[in-house]
This record gives structure tokens, C-alpha cells and sequence, in this order.
């Protein structure tokens, strides 16, 4: 049997992006040496991404070009290389539970995907160089998301890119440009200007007083995986440990990161009518604002809080932070009611929108199902008309009407699949486990958001479950952060066949 | 001047029969019966032959033409003769064309194709059945200076307020002219004591507004708000473009195609207008979507014949006005004897059309009224007309009787005409003339 998919150009393409990967065990290198903490994990790192990476370009080398084909293998490959590889200096520095290879490389994991679920438990015996090393494989793990988003999966169609596109609104191109590259270039310069901007924000805060544990070193931790919405904190109590000024202050950096990056650009380019015409940005504001109204007005129902500031923050915090599947928390959600811990576990299923750090269904697919269905509604009653689906204006063709209502089924699929094998694990390893706290902890990961409920509480952490949960656990973080089907087209045989 | 039609058909005859009187006049066509037509009732020269062929044209006199028209049934054809005309001397040249495509490439850029002027039929055609949609009542409405000045030919039924009132009466608006009473196939040119009966046809002369409300007068209930039910047969180039039309103006029509293909791309073009795939006579359907409720009906599908059907059909079923295209002229009367309200011909409307444009050095506008015993002609007042500088009481001691002052229009101002109202040169009148003093009123104006 010969493969029809072009393994070397593949496999030398995933070489690069290790090989490239190098670069960034640099910066918890020289917070080690700041700190005077050993720099051994990040060189032990560097050096295998550098090998390995070096080592598959040079025995792949000679493949084609990177077609349709081969961009899922590399994309899927990509995120499972730099996971493992994010997993050493973990290993290496043998702190804590991170010590444990399969804890490692859930963690590294974590946060490649942007998940933000941990397995640390006690923060104090790590050393900041490897949190940073934590903070900083989500902020990269943003990063290729929107690149990949962005410049890849919108040519392969899949993704909600299409839909994506559609929003973008752009007659002639479907992308911001027309290389790969250059939205690419611009898609990192405006990451990592706005992560910039979110450092300065909060450590402004510090400066003038208002923060005294924003210190500089928590401004750039926050600043890594609040604009890419992934949730990791340095601090234990993630964002219960900060002032009331600055919970309020990191709201605005997860909503940005859920915005559209391309969005994003032309509103930084002086187009603001554009978040007016975007239907899937209102759509957004929208169910954020029911989701956040409607949790503080149950806070403030249950008494769960002193004051109405504190329902409001936290309602309006926890809501957006579920929502964008950053997954910080404000407050230990979990002693909640059990109706405000099921709004926030309604949460997960959203996320941000299309072109956006975020993961999980995302807004733009619920709005062309909802759309669609009000179009089934109305040709139950007119079997005869003709009624396209128009997305701000632009009309979405048949065939992505139905990839997208199918997203939305495969996904949900998973979750309940997933959460009776988590189910399953657990009362297989003797774990105690109630259903609300299987089903949370399979849509945390699945849908990327981080913590869930119970055990896997935002105060918490996932180092509880069985070792086997955790394997699925990775898998499955893995399979939702590039959206299931660049992962799911490898397991069909048609992919490896002509 | 000297005036080279290409294509004698419908609207090449027409055309050289309004322009013959005054310009010399050459027709070509391939078809060796259509030449010998033209010979026989036209004061023109008939030439055989090929219109896009170079020798053909030069033998027509292509050299020397001041105007080149290319009005075939073939868009392609009529963009050659244009095309030609161009390379052989240096005509002002008017281009038909069928196909909107034609008039989206040629709008942005005048002179594409050689054309200098392009008049396409179907979204003439369109235009106007917009503008009857939204007069109730109305059997034409013609636009002049470029908006300001509409006129419009309204039939007066049974149930309407007007009927029985005088003139003097019904006059209750500043800005409007009452130009004739058409009855029982006479021109009437009515005075203030002229009594409007049931079964007449009124001929108004105004500002937009006003023929609006006259309208509304007319036929009060007959009055589509913006919630009005326009059902649209047919979703060829006619039929997109009126349903664009009435979508722009804020209506929601609902368009029927059945042709599955193109009415995914109509809907897809048409976000305010509810595209249904359908067979336009199909009763099952027509009663699932209660046609019969719909306040105006157009049938705008390939044949005339299944328009008169679904015009009929939807009559039938309860609603209450039709308008129909038909490709036919000779049907246009016979389909408004068996019950159609109005039909609209294409080829008429582009005839009219081409000859208000190729008249423009004076007299930039012309509408048909009844068949042909009147027109009205917009006229721009130079320093020799009767009118200049005097007022319309003045001049029209000087014009023959049949001749009706419907509106001046200066600049973009609509200025109610007055005995008193005094017209300056570079003023637009709109005149409302027989056909008998036509030729003696255009001298003088």
C-alpha cells in the first residue's frame, strides 16, 4: 500500500516548529538565573527541542510541498510535539506532583491547548521559573491557535473558519491577506501587542498602588493566559489572591482574547462600524450579558456574597472567565448554589468567537445553528421558499450550514461519550465521583475551559483522577483544542489511502 | 440630422416612426420582409444586410450618421453595430440591450462597447412596474427631469372617491396638473367644470408627491403601506430586478422561480424578499401560500401567454391588482380587455426610451399616452421658445388648443405651473400635447 499523504513534508514541518520551540525555553531560563534558580530543566529542554526538531527536518527532509493533507497530520502532530516536549522541564525539575511523567505532560498539556486545568496542588514547591514555563506554553499555545486558525485551517475549511471568513466580510479575499504569512505576521504583532498592553495595564495598577501582589512577575503571568484565555495562574487561589480592582481589571483581557483577532484588526485599524456589523460580536455581548446578569442576580438571590459589588464582580468575572474557557476564578465557584454552578457549567459549552484564543463550540456556530433552525421553522410553514442562511449580511453556503450544525452534534458527542468514561475510570480506580463533577471535569477539558467542579474545583486540582482518566484526559484536550477534525480525518482510512 | 437604426423590429419601427418626420432616417435589417415593411410604411430609407458588416454600414451611410442606433434582438449584435459605428465615423451611438450585465459593465465606464448610451429593456421594464406598483390605480408613470416631475395615467373604477367629482374638485393639490381625460378612446383636454367619470382614465402632471397622493385619492384602498403583499411571478432579470426594486423601497415582496438553481442565487441576492421554488400556476402551491391574499400581483415569467395565465389565476383567487409583462405588443390591449390591470411591454418602454434620449437636444423627455393620440414631452426653453421670459398665460395665447403646461422644473425645483408663473430660459417644461398640433407645438416650444 503506498500513502497518499506526504509523511516527510509533514513530519520536517513539525521538525521546524520544535526546532523553533527552542527559542522560548530562553525566558524561564533567565527567570531562573533572575532568581538564582537552576536554568537545568529549561537547557534539558531546549536541547531535546532542538535535536528532535533538528532531527525529523533532517531525516524527513526531501518531501513535498504541505498540502490539504498533510496540514491536518502536521497541525495534530505539532500540538502533540510541543505538549511532550513542554512536559521536560517539568519532569526535570521534579517538583511536586509534576514530577510524575503522566502529570507532566497533562499539565504541559493543559497548557499547550489552553485549557488551564492543572494537577499542581501545592504551588509553594515550584520554583517561579517553571511557573512561568506554565504561564508561558499557554500564551505560545494562543499563539498557534490563532495562527493555525487564522492562515491554516481557514484553507482546509475546516475549524469554523469558513465561517469565519464569512465574517471577515472581505469581498475579494478570505483572509486578512492574502499570504499565509503576512496574516500570520500581523496576527502575532497584534498578540503580542495586546499582551503588552494587558502586563503594562496591570502592573500600572501595582505601580500606583492598588495592587500590591500584581507585582511585575504576575502582571506578565496574567498577561500569558488572560489574552490567550487559558486560565493558568501562578498564585494557588488563582484570582481570588488580587484585589477587588484588579479582578474587575483582568475581565476586559479575556473578553479581547475572545474577541476575533481579525475583528480586533480592523477595529484597531479605525473600522469600528465593524463590531456593529458583526452579528456573531453581538451575538456574543448577548448571551455574555444573560449569562452575567443572571449569575449575579442569583448571587445576591443565595446571599452567597457580603456585598452587590462582590455578586457583581464575581458573577460577571466567573461568567465571562467560563465563558471564553479562560477558566481563572475569582472566588472558589464551586461552594456556589447548585444553580449557579450549572449556569457556569452552561458556560463551558459556548466559548468565544470564531478566530479567537478560545475553544469549545464558539459563538459562531451556535448562531448559524440557531439561524438555520429558524430557517427550518419557517419552511415547515412555507415548504416551498428559498431561504439562505446570512451571517452579518453574507450569505453561508449549505454544505458549511451543515459541517457546522454536525460540529455542534460531534461535539457534544464527545462530551457525553467522554464524561461516561470519566465516569467509568473513576469507579474503575475507586475514585468517588458524582455525575455533575464527571460531566464538568469531561466538558473542562473537552471544551478547554480548565477547572470544572468538585474535585477538579478551581482551588483544586485534577491530580485526584486515576492515571487513565488523566491519559484521556490529555487526549481529549488535545482532540478539542484543534476541533476534532483535523485529528479525526487521520483516523480514516481514506486519509492514508488514495 | 441623420439617424441609422440597425434592427427593424418593434422597436426599430417605432423608433423611426416618432423620429421620421423630422430627421432623415435609415433602417437595416438582415430580414429581406422586415426591409420591405419598413420601405412601404415608413418615410425611410431600407437597407439589406448585416449590421455588424463593415460594408453593410458604409452602404447604410454609417460615415455620415449622427446617430447610430443598434437595437436587434441580439445584445451582442446591437454592441457591435455600436462598436463599429465608432471605428467607421464619429456617431452618437445608442446601444439595446436585454441583459442588465451589459448595463452593470457599461454604467461605471460610458463609451464601453463604442456605446454612448445603452438603454436596457429589462430593467426599464422593471423600473416602471416598480413605480405602478407603488400607484395604485395607475396604468403608467413616467418619470421627467430626472425625478422631479412624474406623470401618471390613472383609470378612475366605480368604488372610487373621485368619480362624479369635477375637476376643480379633485384638484386638491398644489403641484399638480390635470392633463386630459382619456374617454371612450378621446382625449379630453378638461377645464374646471369637466366632470370625471367611472371608467376614465385621468392624465396627471406633477411633483412625485403629489401624483402619490392624487393616487391615494384615487384608489384609498388600493394604497400599498409597507407591509403591503407584492407577489412576484417569475425570477428572470425582470422579475429580480422589480423585487430589488420594491426591497429597496422598503417592501417585503415575496418572488416566485421555478427553476431550483436560480432561486438559491435569488435568494441569496435578495435578503429582503422571500423567494419561494414553485411552478407560478401551481394551484396546490398558490393556495398553501395564500396568493389570493396578495394586494398586487406581477407576472414577469418567460412567455406572455403564462403571464396572462398567472395573472388570471392569482384574479381569481382574490387578488386585487395585476401587472404583466408582455414581449407582444399587439397583446398589450387585448390582455387589459380579459382582466389584466396593466401590461408593460418591454419593447415600448425601450422604444420610448430610446427616442426621449435621441431627442435630446431640445425635447429630453416623451411619454405615449393612449394609443398614441397624445404625448408628453419635456422641453428644455431656449431663448427662441414662445415661452422664454414670459408667462405660461402669455405663451399660451401663441400655442394651438390641445396643448396642457403640466410642470416647469428649474434646476432640481418642481415650480407649480400658473397662469401667472413666469419661464425663465434653461427651464424644463413638461407639456402635454395631441398628436395632431404635436409637430406645430414643438416648433414653437
Amino acid at each position: 500500500m503506498k500513502l497518499s499523504v506526504d509523511l516527510r513534508a509533514a513530519i520536517a514541518l513539525v521538525g521546524s516548529v520544535l526546532k523553533y520551540l527552542t527559542v522560548a525555553f530562553v525566558l524561564p531560563a533567565g527567570v531562573a538565573v533572575y532568581y538564582g534558580e537552576t536554568v537545568v530543566p529549561f537547557v534539558t529542554a531546549a536541547v531535546v527541542s532542538f535535536v528532535v526538531g533538528v532531527g525529523l527536518e533532517t531525516v524527513c527532509r526531501g518531501g513535498g510541498d504541505l498540502g490539504g493533507r498533510e496540514a491536518f497530520l502536521t497541525v495534530a502532530l505539532s500540538w502533540l510535539g510541543v505538549a511532550l516536549i513542554g512536559a521536560v522541564p517539568f519532569i526535570v525539575a521534579g517538583e511536586g506532583v509534576l514530577a510524575s511523567p503522566m502529570s507532566a505532560v497533562f499539565e504541559s498539556m493543559s497548557g499547550i491547548t489552553t485549557t488551564g486545568a492543572t494537577v499542581v496542588e501545592s504551588f509553594d514547591v515550584h520554583s517561579r521559573s517553571v511557573l512561568i514555563w506554565r504561564q508561558l506554553i499557554q500564551w505560545l499555545g494562543g499563539l498557534g491557535i490563532l495562527v493555525v486558525a487564522t492562515a491554516i485551517l481557514s484553507e482546509l475549511s475546516v475549524g469554523g473558519a469558513q465561517l469565519m471568513e464569512t465574517e471577515t466580510q472581505t469581498q475579494n479575499v478570505n483572509k486578512l491577506t492574502p499570504r499565509i504569512e503576512e496574516t500570520a505576521r500581523i496576527i502575532v504583532r497584534l498578540y503580542v501587542a495586546l499582551t503588552v498592553a494587558q502586563t503594562a495595564f496591570l502592573y500600572s495598577l501595582n505601580a500606583v498602588g492598588l495592587a500590591p501582589r500584581m507585582t511585575f512577575y504576575n502582571a506578565v503571568a496574567h498577561a500569558f493566559t488572560s489574552v490567550s484565555t487559558s486560565g493558568f495562574s501562578p498564585e494557588p487561589r488563582s484570582i481570588e489572591a488580587f484585589a477587588p480592582v484588579v479582578q474587575w481589571a483582568m475581565i476586559p483581557g479575556m473578553l479581547v482574547g475572545a474577541t476575533s483577532f481579525i475583528l480586533i484588526y480592523y477595529v484597531t485599524h479605525g473600522d469600528t462600524a465593524r463590531l456593529r456589523r458583526s452579528e456573531e460580536f453581538r451575538f456574543y455581548g448577548v448571551v455574555l450579558s444573560v449569562f452575567a446578569v443572571t449569575a449575579t442576580a442569583l448571587l445576591v438571590l443565595d446571599g452567597a456574597h457580603a456585598t452587590v459589588e462582590e455578586s457583581l464582580r464575581h458573577g460577571v468575572f466567573n461568567v465571562v472567565s467560563m465563558l471564553t474557557t479562560t477558566g481563572y476564578a475569582s472566588t472558589d465557584f464551586n461552594a456556589w448554589s447548585s444553580a449557579g454552578k450549572h449556569l457556569l457549567f452552561v458556560c463551558m459549552f459556548f466559548g468565544g468567537m470564531a478566530g479567537s484564543t478560545t475553544c469549545s463550540i464558539k459563538m459562531v456556530r451556535w448562531l448559524v445553528v440557531a439561524k438555520a433552525f429558524r430557517r427550518d421553522l419557517f419552511k415547515a410553514v412555507h415548504p416551498d421558499a428559498v431561504r439562505p442562511v446570512r451571517l452579518s449580511g453574507s450569505v453561508v453556503d449549505e454544505d458549511t450550514v451543515r459541517d457546522t450544525y454536525a460540529f455542534v452534534l460531534v461535539s457534544l458527542v464527545f462530551f457525553f461519550g467522554f464524561t461516561v468514561f470519566v465516569a467509568v475510570d473513576s469507579a474503575r480506580a475507586a475514585v468517588s465521583l458524582d455525575e455533575f463533577e464527571a460531566m464538568s471535569a469531561a466538558a473542562a477539558t473537552f471544551f478547554n475551559i480548565g477547572p470544572a467542579f468538585g474535585d477538579a474545583g478551581p482551588m483544586n486540582s485534577y491530580a485526584g483522577f486515576p492515571e487513565t482518566t488523566k491519559l484521556g484526559m490529555v487526549v481529549m484536550m488535545w482532540v478539542g483544542r484543534i476541533e476534532i477534525i483535523p485529528i479525526l480525518v487521520l483516523l480514516t482510512p481514506t486519509y492514508w489511502r488514495r | 440630422m441623420k439617424i441609422l437604426i440597425v434592427g427593424a423590429g418593434q422597436v426599430g419601427t417605432d423608433i423611426a416612426s416618432s423620429l421620421g418626420e423630422n430627421h432623415e432616417i435609415t433602417v437595416v435589417d438582415e430580414d429581406a420582409e422586415r426591409v420591405e415593411e419598413v420601405t412601404y410604411n415608413i418615410d425611410a430609407l431600407a437597407v439589406e444586410g448585416d449590421g455588424t458588416s463593415m460594408e453593410v454600414l458604409r452602404e447604410a451611410g454609417v460615415d455620415e450618421a449622427d446617430i447610430v442606433i443598434g437595437t436587434t434582438d441580439s445584445d451582442e449584435t446591437n454592441l457591435a453595430v455600436c462598436g463599429s459605428a465608432k471605428t467607421a465615423g464619429d456617431p452618437f451611438t445608442v446601444g439595446r440591450v436585454k441583459k442588465r450585465k451589459f448595463l452593470e459593465t457599461w454604467e461605471p465606464s460610458p463609451g464601453a462597447f463604442g456605446v454612448d448610451l445603452m438603454v436596457a429593456s429589462n430593467v426599464l421594464t422593471a423600473e416602471k412596474i416598480a413605480r405602478l406598483v407603488v400607484t395604485p390605480a395607475a396604468h403608467d408613470v413616467d418619470v421627467f427631469s430626472e425625478g422631479t416631475v412624474q406623470m401618471a395615467e390613472f383609470e378612475v373604477g366605480d368604488d372610487s372617491p373621485v368619480a362624479g367629482e369635477t375637476v376643480a374638485e379633485a384638484d386638491r393639490f398644489d403641484s399638480l396638473t390635470f392633463a386630459a381625460v382619456l374617454r371612450n378612446g378621446d382625449v379630453v383636454i378638461p377645464s374646471g367644470s369637466t366632470r370625471i367619470e367611472t371608467g376614465d382614465r385621468v392624465v396627471v402632471i406633477g411633483s412625485p408627491e403629489s401624483v402619490h397622493s392624487f393616487a391615494v385619492d384615487v384608489a384609498p384602498s388600493g394604497t400599498p403601506d409597507k407591509d403591503a403583499d407584492i407577489v412576484v411571478f417569475g425570477g428572470g432579470e425582470i422579475g429580480e430586478v422589480v423585487a430589488s426594486l420594491l426591497q429597496d423601497r422598503g417592501f417585503k415582496p415575496r418572488l416566485v422561480e421555478s427553476e431550483g438553481g436560480r432561486a438559491r442565487e435569488l435568494a441569496e441576492e435578495l435578503p429582503e424578499t422571500v423567494v419561494m421554488e414553485s411552478d407560478a400556476t401551481d394551484r396546490d402551491f398558490l393556495e398553501r401560500e395564500r396568493i389570493g391574499d396578495a394586494d398586487i400581483a406581477v407576472s414577469a415569467l418567460d412567455s406572455d401567454e403564462k403571464n396572462l395565465l398567472s395573472a388570471l389565476i392569482a384574479g381569481r383567487m382574490g387578488v386585487e391588482r395585476s401587472i404583466v409583462v408582455t414581449e407582444n405588443t399587439e397583446y398589450t390591449e387585448l390582455f387589459e380587455t380579459v382582466g389584466v390591470d396593466v401590461a408593460v411591454n418591454p419593447r415600448q418602454e425601450v422604444a420610448e426610451e430610446i427616442t426621449r434620449l435621441t431627442q435630446k437636444n431640445r425635447t429630453v423627455g416623451l411619454a405615449l399616452v393612449g394609443s398614441e393620440q397624445a404625448e408628453v414631452v419635456e422641453v428644455e426653453i431656449d431663448g427662441e421658445s414662445v415661452f422664454a421670459g414670459r408667462t405660461i398665460h402669455e405663451a399660451d395665447g401663441d400655442l394651438p388648443g390641445g396643448v396642457v403646461v403640466g410642470a416647469v422644473s428649474r434646476g432640481v425645483e418642481f415650480v407649480p405651473p400658473r397662469g401667472g408663473t413666469t419661464i425663465h430660459e434653461g427651464d424644463h417644461v413638461v407639456l402635454f400635447v395631441e398628436a395632431e398640433v404635436h409637430d406645430e407645438v414643438l416648433e414653437k416650444v
